[in-house]
């Protein structure tokens, strides 16, 4: 009797290159690549993948994902993945940006390619906090929040109220799904996973423009431990960004 | 020869479509040429101007320092081209419209009852081809089957207007060459 | 076949040239006066199967064309000398990731939102980079319809040779005026040489990345930067174009680019027949600027004089070419007003005679 062949039951997706990447520990960035990856493997996209990350922590992008990629400037991703997929239509095209990127200095970018509906699939990662030049206030920091400029915590009248672009984007007739999920939890990352396929087939079927914000713990800026940051996902971001289908205009029969 | 033509009136009076008839009647005859329009803001609040320049040798400037003709097509433009136009130069103006002549006294004028013989030729829709027409037989700018291909192809794909827009150019030639 | 003669507008001329050389993406945001441009593309662009996006901002439009250019495509953006102030941005991302793009600048009055007549207050932008970061962009001058023409293909020929921006440098006198022309042979995308940089989805091969952020610790940006540098003095050595006119006897050399330079032309020619000998020296690259041409022409006496539609900025490249070769004379009508040939004549008699009366000595 032979020993039963050994099946493969878990490894890096292809759509990841072998590396280590320069995340801090607890950061949600690692998860959000893992999933956009394994989508893009179990969907069959990778070879027609190019994608734009943004400016940001996750401006080395390419360094990570295993498909073609291009730099956009600070904000500029939707507007430069609108060139690629307008000259390109058979091509997969996807954004990976941040709140700063995609909600703030990119905001009218993002809101144009959404109510063009662009045929991009757009990854938001919302931390709340800007991690790369040190944890400043973002467009999406909540009331309250302690960042490096808002040392006192933010209030709506100094600094405004805290952007829910995805609700606002949600109002674009050209975007067709939008979808919020967390990485904070095992169910959260499962929930997500599954928006992003779903995100990704809007574009496969040619429906319009798709987004899935990710709130996303960054325990570094938001000087906590791993777990205190997720749980701070939990008990704070969520009162202002809470979970769900926040649009879905694509007919599919399981919303 | 290089010969520099001022036209200049409000909107709606077909002031840029005069200036564009001349450019391509003279591209088609072989001459060089060159049409530069009033543009933009310029043109809010009404008025229209263009310069166009013909040469049979090639022309370095657009834009000239004094015209050889200038086409007034009403009073204001008349005002504010007047001093443009070089000495011993022509003035073409809209009879119908204005009533008091230029004050130099070193250019030659002509008036033209620009609305009667549009009417005459058809329609008053055709006045700047009836002015057109005079301006080129007057200086012998065009021989009168250029200018009405120029016509043609200025206005291509409208085809409809080309028999009274060629009523209107060739009274315009006929009054500038017999004065009626 | 070349096109039949045809009288067309500086600005539809640049947007049917980029169509004739294979141009089949433009994204651009109105402004004028080169608002015809973006409008004749809007159908003829998509008639030749290509895409036209009137984008929510210049920001926006010169990163649609960074798009476009990464995944291969010849394309083009335009706009007036704010909506340019506004691309800086983006073309020296072209610039440091070696994308080819052609961007056309029909420079309005400034600075600010200035007015909209012709002016070329824009040359120190156009061509000592404009962006942040060590690079140049080609800067091509042309002086008329025919010459847009043959620049525009050019222009996109320099952009895939050299993988950079390149800028069509004109004003609203150039984009405005109509004048015939035939247009090149048209080319078809098909045919153009193949890019091995470009993103069209890595099956078949490894996955590429195109980038300008280079933190390496190896000196990895420094290399980079000798790299475009080289570009550069390449780009200076081979692709320096100019014009002569009636220099060979002459007593005065008006320089002049653009819409200045055809001011400047009639008024040399009516100097001619009076028995005044000057001439012309028009670049038509105003990067790389023809110093060798022009330093040739500075001796024996001549004086050179530079005609400006703006305060004095082409000036600093005929002193850096002539030095104290020759007298170096100054006029510069700035702020969108558009001078005649008389303006021009009295300037170089005033020159010729160093009377200072109009326009003004140059101290190297």
């Amino acid at each position: 009797m032979s020993a039963p062949a050994a099946e493969k039951i878990f490894g890096r997706p292809e759509s990841l290159k072998d590396v280590a990447t320069h995340y801090c520990p607890g950061c949600g960035h690692s998860v959000a690549h893992r999933l956009v990856a394994e989508c893009l493997d179990e969907m069959g996209l990778r070879e027609k993948t190019i994608g734009v990350p943004p400016v940001g922590c996750a401006v080395l992008a390419y360094n990570y994902f295993n498909f073609d990629m291009v730099e956009a400037p600070h904000g500029r991703a939707l507007a430069v993945a609108t060139g690629i997929k307008r000259v390109r239509p058979d091509s997969f095209v996807l954004t990976y940006q941040g709140d700063g990127d995609l909600a703030a200095i990119g905001t009218a970018e993002t809101i144009h390619a959404a109510n063009r509906g662009e045929l991009i699939s757009c990854i938001f990662i919302n931390n709340a906090i800007y991690g790369m030049t040190g944890g400043q206030m973002a467009p999406t920091t909540i009331i309250g929040e302690v960042t490096t400029t808002t040392p006192g915590g933010r209030e709506a009248k100094a600094h405004g109220s805290p952007i829910d672009i995805s609700r606002m984007l949600a109002v674009c007739e050209g975007a067709v799904y939008i979808e919020r999920c967390t990485l904070n939890s095992f169910k959260g990352i499962k929930q997500a996973k599954k928006a992003i396929r779903k995100c990704f087939q809007v574009q496969v079927d040619g429906l319009g423009f798709g987004l899935v914000e990710l709130l996303s713990p960054c325990p570094t800026n938001m000087k906590m431990s791993p777990k205190q940051a997720w749980q701070w996902i939990d008990n704070q971001m969520m009162k202002t960004y809470p979970l769900g289908l926040i649009k879905d205009t694509t007919g599919y029969e399981d919303k | 020869m290089l010969v520099r033509t001022q036209f200049a009136g409000f909107g709606g009076q077909g002031v840029l479509l005069m200036g564009y008839v001349l450019s391509n009647g003279a591209m088609l005859k072989g001459l060089n040429v060159t049409f530069f329009p009033s543009y933009g803001a310029e043109m809010r609040g009404g008025t229209a101007n263009c310069m166009v320049t013909l040469s049979d040798k090639k022309i370095a400037s657009p834009v000239g320092s004094q015209a050889d003709i200038l086409v007034a097509m009403n009073g204001p433009s008349l005002d504010k081209f007047e001093p443009t136009v070089a000495k011993g130069g022509l003035i073409v103006l809209n009879q119908s419209l204005i009533k008091w002549g230029p004050k130099r006294q070193d250019v030659e004028v002509f008036s033209v009852p620009l609305v009667d013989l549009a009417r005459e030729a058809g329609s008053e829709r055709a006045a700047n081809m009836v002015m057109i027409g005079a301006v080129c037989a007057k200086r012998d700018l065009l021989p009168l089957e250029d200018v009405v291909k120029g016509m043609q192809a200025a206005m291509k794909g409208k085809d409809k207007f080309f028999a009274l827009n060629t009523k209107g150019i060739q009274r315009g030639f006929t009054f500038a060459q017999t004065g009626k | 076949m070349p096109s039949e003669k045809k009288l067309m507008r500086g600005s539809d001329t640049l947007a049917e040239a980029a169509v004739r050389a294979g141009c089949r993406f433009f994204s651009g945001y109105p402004i004028t006066p080169q608002n015809e441009l973006p409008e004749y593309l809007s159908w003829r662009l998509p008639q030749a199967g290509g895409t036209f996006i009137q984008a929510e901002s210049e920001l926006s439009a010169i990163n649609m064309v960074l798009g476009a250019a990464a995944t291969g495509a010849r394309a083009l953006t335009s706009s007036s000398s704010p909506g340019v102030s506004l691309k800086q941005e983006g073309i020296s991302y072209l610039a440091g990731q070696e994308l080819p793009a052609v961007v056309a600048n029909m420079m309005r009055g400034g600075p600010g939102l200035g007015n909209i007549a012709a002016s070329a207050a824009d040359y120190f932008q156009a061509t000592r980079g404009g962006g942040h970061g060590d690079y140049r962009t080609p800067v091509l001058a042309p002086a008329g319809c025919q010459e847009l023409a043959e620049l525009t293909f050019l222009a996109f020929d320099l952009a895939d040779k050299y993988r950079t921006p390149v800028m069509l440098l004109g004003d609203g006198l150039i984009g405005q005026v109509m004048e015939p022309v035939v247009f090149p042979d048209p080319i078809d995308p098909a045919d153009l040489p193949p890019k091995d940089y470009i993103l069209d989805g890595c099956a078949g091969r490894a996955p590429r990345a195109i980038f300008s952020m280079l933190l390496g610790q190896q000196g990895e940006l420094y290399k980079h930067n000798l790299h475009l540098q080289e570009k550069y003095e390449q780009i200076t050595a081979d692709e320096q174009r100019w014009e002569e006119n009636l220099t060979e006897d002459a007593d005065i050399i008006a320089v002049a680019y653009g819409t200045a330079s055809r001011i400047a032309m009639s008024a040399v020619e009516e100097l001619r027949a009076e028995g005044v000998k000057a001439g012309l020296f028009r670049p038509i690259t105003l990067w790389p600027y023809p110093k060798q041409a022009l330093r040739k022409l500075a001796q024996g006496g001549v004086k050179v004089a530079v005609f400006e539609l703006s305060a004095g900025q082409m000036v600093e490249d005929v002193m850096l070419s002539v030095g104290e070769r020759a007298e170096i004379h100054f006029y510069g009508i700035p702020g969108g007003v558009i001078p005649t040939p008389a303006d021009v004549i009295d300037f170089l008699r005033s020159a010729l005679k160093g009377d200072g009366k109009v326009g003004r000595r140059v101290e190297i």
